[in-house]
């Protein structure tokens, strides 16, 4: 299924650790400026967002419907997940077995997976093998067979990976955190469900929802690579022109993040496991890049922000701290997280809030400020290093709502960041603290 | 008979489709001072990604002081004479770049991408560094407590990787890949400024070390670049040989258990002792690569088909070759059970998967499809020249030519089913393994 190429060593250990993978949320993520991003509306009017590249003979395209987990039926929260290992295992005349065999006959590399708030696929082909490669595409997002055998299999797996997860203390905290903060809201629910609604899950749930979030109008499609905009305009209806005009997606409500305080889960592990979250600000707040750039200072990435220097460089309490800021459709959040020896996880927690008060009351300096405005203008460009990467970023913007420029003038946002804006910000994001900490770890004596 | 001979060859060579080669538009030069330099020019954007690899990993590390190759690693950010702590990672978030590092059983490996003017802004530091790090305790005491917690987080939370440490452990019995990169944790505690430093200076020296340029750059700019900053840095030692011990010829098959309370899900992984790219004679290497991908390598393998869609007895079955190592590569296959199976059942039927090919060899149309996937994954490999930076800077560390790495596909051409079957005969041979198996275990009564 995935294509092979020779592997480099398995075993490693390295400087530093992206600290979004650690912390449970995608960072908000940046896209670069040089690209030429074209907008495509093909006959039907389906719109993509094209950057067309032809140094390399393949195509990636990402897609996403609006409307991801957070649609699951509320007494069965899994659905979208395990929908999103369903599409590639039959459609149509081909059972799974048949249609696995032909994406690898053409070295076609497709898959799918359920966001929060939007089901992702990713299709990636060479140019030689493109029409069949979005034929199998629309087959599997039109007319997925969901047969018996695949069905059972997905489930195990699924039900596999959760019990796996459920003694994993990252996983056990990231999930701890979500429901501490959003306690009977879709949010708070686990994506891949519980091993008891994963059971309960029917083909009928599978489609139910297919057919309700799979649509034209809340579909966004970025491609990037080998192809012309002529090409793809009615690549583009071949493949979602038969997609119903409009989903029908459940209300979801807004909300903040619970004023949880300190939530403990006993286990026994080496290591207190600690996340917490706070409210944070909307996308479209205009103190949202000032805040960006706040968090930056904070705890982002890089080894320079102020959590990095005063947990691990100066006091070697961990190796791998952060801080980043999610936003959702209905709701905005700050988070962050480390992990340190369990006897001084009260040190390093301690540590962490006086940061985050201290630069809610303070700011940052003006050379802080100046430091991060350099590296977030710089490292722009830096998001650019592959097709699937630039469509990935791209298609982050285009479900954010952010225009089709935004790659053009975003340096330009943060250019324009003064020390006011990021006091201001840094004071409504982070004067309250964290609203929830979760601890993981063996009971404290 | 000639005139058939040719007739018949003329249609075939017309349905072979041609073979690409990888990052064919490297090239390479040496410096006086005997550093090697690769240069991959991709100028689809303005960026550019250095690497410094060091011909020294944690396989080098002293008797009793695992890990130091590591912590070195880490505290080669501690700073120089001209650039204190911190100076070089500022200068780099300063210009909008990405850095780290890594440690692997043979190599340490420094890398930065930045914005392609600012390439001899980090070519400089990286070069200040291969000869002028200062250390002092200051610095040293609480990044080896860095390096604790990083074990503690990657190893010790997680007993599916105690039980891989376990595993690795029992496979070589006598060399160094027996212990983990990061270190055992009792001798990483007591790793000192001063092992450090003898490590630094035995190891890091340009003739010991190889630059990949990956990005926006040709030869020319980088051969001058590199001339004017790594050309200054005088050779500081002579590494010796890497003559590792090495294994006896292995006679016993062996089976480690880690059963912990921490374990909801059961599962088993395996390793055999198999030769690398760099110590394989003929086309083995070739072969096990090939052999991996069709036992192993996705859903259209024999064990996902067999075991996982067939029997419906594993949830999942993966089998990886790493032949990128310099004295043994690592076939190592990992499979959960479904349902109520146990790991002796399912153990049993991947040996029974394993048997069958071991006696009856592999399809022609297999190894169609695996050649078939290593070209595509050649073309779609283009497409990160970071990923290709990495790609020829293990190649050539262990000791393969450029050339020879780009030729990667074609020497997976040249495979045949007979080779395939023989690799599968000599080295999938229980005597030759160490199986692990992760169980749960209740808390208050330990097996």
């Amino acid at each position: 299924m995935t294509a092979m190429f020779r592997s480099a060593a398995v075993r490693l250990a390295q400087h530093s650790l992206a600290v979004a993978a650690a912390a449970g949320f995608a960072l908000f993520a940046c896209a670069a400026q040089a690209t030429t991003v074209e907008r495509v509306v093909s006959p039907k009017g389906i719109e993509a967002w094209l950057v067309e590249e032809q140094a390399v003979p393949l195509v990636a395209m990402n897609f996403a419907f609006r409307g991801g987990a957070a649609q699951d039926p509320p007494e069965k929260p899994g659905v979208a997940n395990l929908l999103s290992g369903m599409l590639d295992e039959g459609a149509g005349d081909l059972p799974s077995e048949a249609f696995q065999a032909r994406l690898d006959d053409l070295s076609v590399e497709l898959s799918f997976s359920a966001g929060r708030e939007a089901f992702f696929g990713t299709l990636r082909t060479l140019v030689e093998t493109r029409d069949e490669a979005f034929s199998l595409l629309k087959r599997a997002i039109t007319v997925p067979r969901f047969d018996d055998e695949p069905l059972a299999r997905m489930k195990d797996a699924v039900t596999t990976g959760i019990r796996a997860a459920s003694t994993d203390p990252d996983s056990l905290a990231s999930q701890a955190l979500a429901a501490a903060m959003f306690p009977g809201h879709p949010y708070g629910r686990p994506i891949e469900g519980t091993e008891r609604t994963v059971a309960a899950i029917t083909r009928d749930d599978l489609e139910l929802f297919r057919r309700a979030a799979f649509a034209r109008s809340n579909l966004r499609i970025v491609v990037v690579g080998a192809i012309d905009a002529k090409t793809l305009g009615p690549l583009l209806d071949a493949t979602f022109g038969d997609l119903p005009e409009n989903p029908f997606l459940r209300p979801v409500p807004d909300v903040k993040p619970a004023d949880a305080g300190l939530v403990e889960v006993a286990f026994s592990t080496p290591q207190a496991v600690i996340r917490f979250a706070g409210n944070g600000l909307e996308r479209h707040d205009p103190d949202f890049m000032p805040a960006f750039v706040a968090n930056h200072i904070l705890g982002g990435a890089g080894f320079s922000s102020r959590l990095y220097a005063e947990v691990r460089e100066k006091r070697g309490l961990a190796y791998s701290v952060g801080t980043g800021l999610a936003t959702f459709d209905h709701a905005a959040a700050f988070f962050g997280g480390t992990a340190t020896r369990a006897d001084r996880g009260d040190e390093a927690l301690t540590l962490i809030e006086t940061e985050i008060r201290r630069l809610a009351s303070e700011g940052p300096t003006e050379a802080e400020l100046d430091q991060a405005k350099h590296y977030l203008i710089g490292s722009f460009a830096l998001r650019f290093d592959t097709s699937s990467r630039i469509a990935s970023q791209l298609l982050a913007f285009s479900l954010d709502g952010l225009g089709i420029d935004y790659v053009e003038h975003r340096n330009d946002l943060v250019a324009a960041v003064t020390i006011e804006d990021v006091r201001r910000a840094a004071r409504r994001v982070f004067e309250a603290g964290p609203a929830v900490v979760v601890r993981v770890g063996p009971k404290p004596s | 008979m000639i005139a058939a001979l040719v007739l018949s060859a003329a249609p075939l060579r017309a349905e072979t489709p041609a073979v690409p080669r990888i990052a064919p538009a490297a090239s390479e030069f040496t410096l006086d001072n005997g550093l090697s330099v690769v240069v991959v020019p991709d100028r689809r954007a303005p960026v550019v990604t250095q690497m410094v690899w060091y011909r020294v990993g944690s396989a080098d590390d002293p008797v009793g002081k695992s890990g130091i190759a590591h912590f070195l690693e880490h505290l080669m950010f501690k700073g120089t004479k001209t650039h204190p702590a911190g100076v070089f990672s500022a200068e780099v978030a300063e210009i909008g770049g990405n850095e780290n590092a890594f440690t692997t059983d043979d190599a340490t490996v420094y890398h930065q991408t930045v914005p392609k003017e600012q390439l001899g802004l980090v070519m400089g530091f990286e070069a200040d560094r291969m000869a002028n790090l200062v250390l002092d305790d200051a610095a040293v005491l609480p990044e080896r407590d860095v390096i604790l917690e990083e074990r503690r987080m990657r190893v010790d939370s997680d007993p599916a990787a105690q039980l891989g440490e376990a595993v690795d452990a029992a496979l070589y019995q006598r060399h160094p890949y027996g212990t983990p990169v990061i270190g055992w944790a009792h001798e990483m505690a007591e790793l000192s400024r001063e092992d450090a430093i003898t490590f630094y200076d035995r190891a890091y020296t340009p003739n010991n070390a190889i630059l990949v340029v990956a990005g926006d750059v040709d030869e020319e700019e980088v051969r001058v670049l590199a001339e004017a900053t790594y050309g200054k840095v005088a050779r500081r030692a002579a590494p010796a040989p890497r003559d590792r011990a090495k294994e006896p010829e292995p006679v016993a098959a062996r089976a480690v258990t880690l059963s912990d309370p921490r374990v909801a899900q059961p599962s088993l992984q395996r390793r055999y002792l198999v030769p690398s790219y760099a110590s394989a004679t003929g086309r083995e290497a070739e072969a096990l690569d090939v052999l991996a991908d069709i036992l192993g390598g996705g859903t259209e393998s024999r064990l996902y088909r067999k075991l996982v869609r067939g029997a419906a007895i594993a949830t999942s079955a993966g089998v990886w070759y790493s032949g990128s190592q310099l004295d043994y590569g690592s076939f190592g296959l990992s499979a959960s059970p479904r349902g109520a199976t146990t790991l002796d059942t399912l153990a049993a039927a991947i040996d029974g998967v394993i048997a069958d090919l071991r006696d009856r060899g592999i399809t022609e149309d297999e190894l169609a499809r695996a050649k078939r996937r290593t070209r595509a994954g050649a073309i779609y490999a283009q497409d990160s020249s970071r990923g290709l930076a990495n790609y020829l800077g293990t190649a050539l560390l262990t000791g393969e030519s450029l050339a020879k790495a780009q030729d990667y596909p074609a020497r997976i051409e040249a495979v045949t089913a007979e080779d395939v079957r023989a690799a599968a005969e000599k080295y999938l041979d229980l005597k030759r393994s160490v199986t692990g198996y992760l169980l749960p275990a209740p808390a208050a009564k330990p097996i």
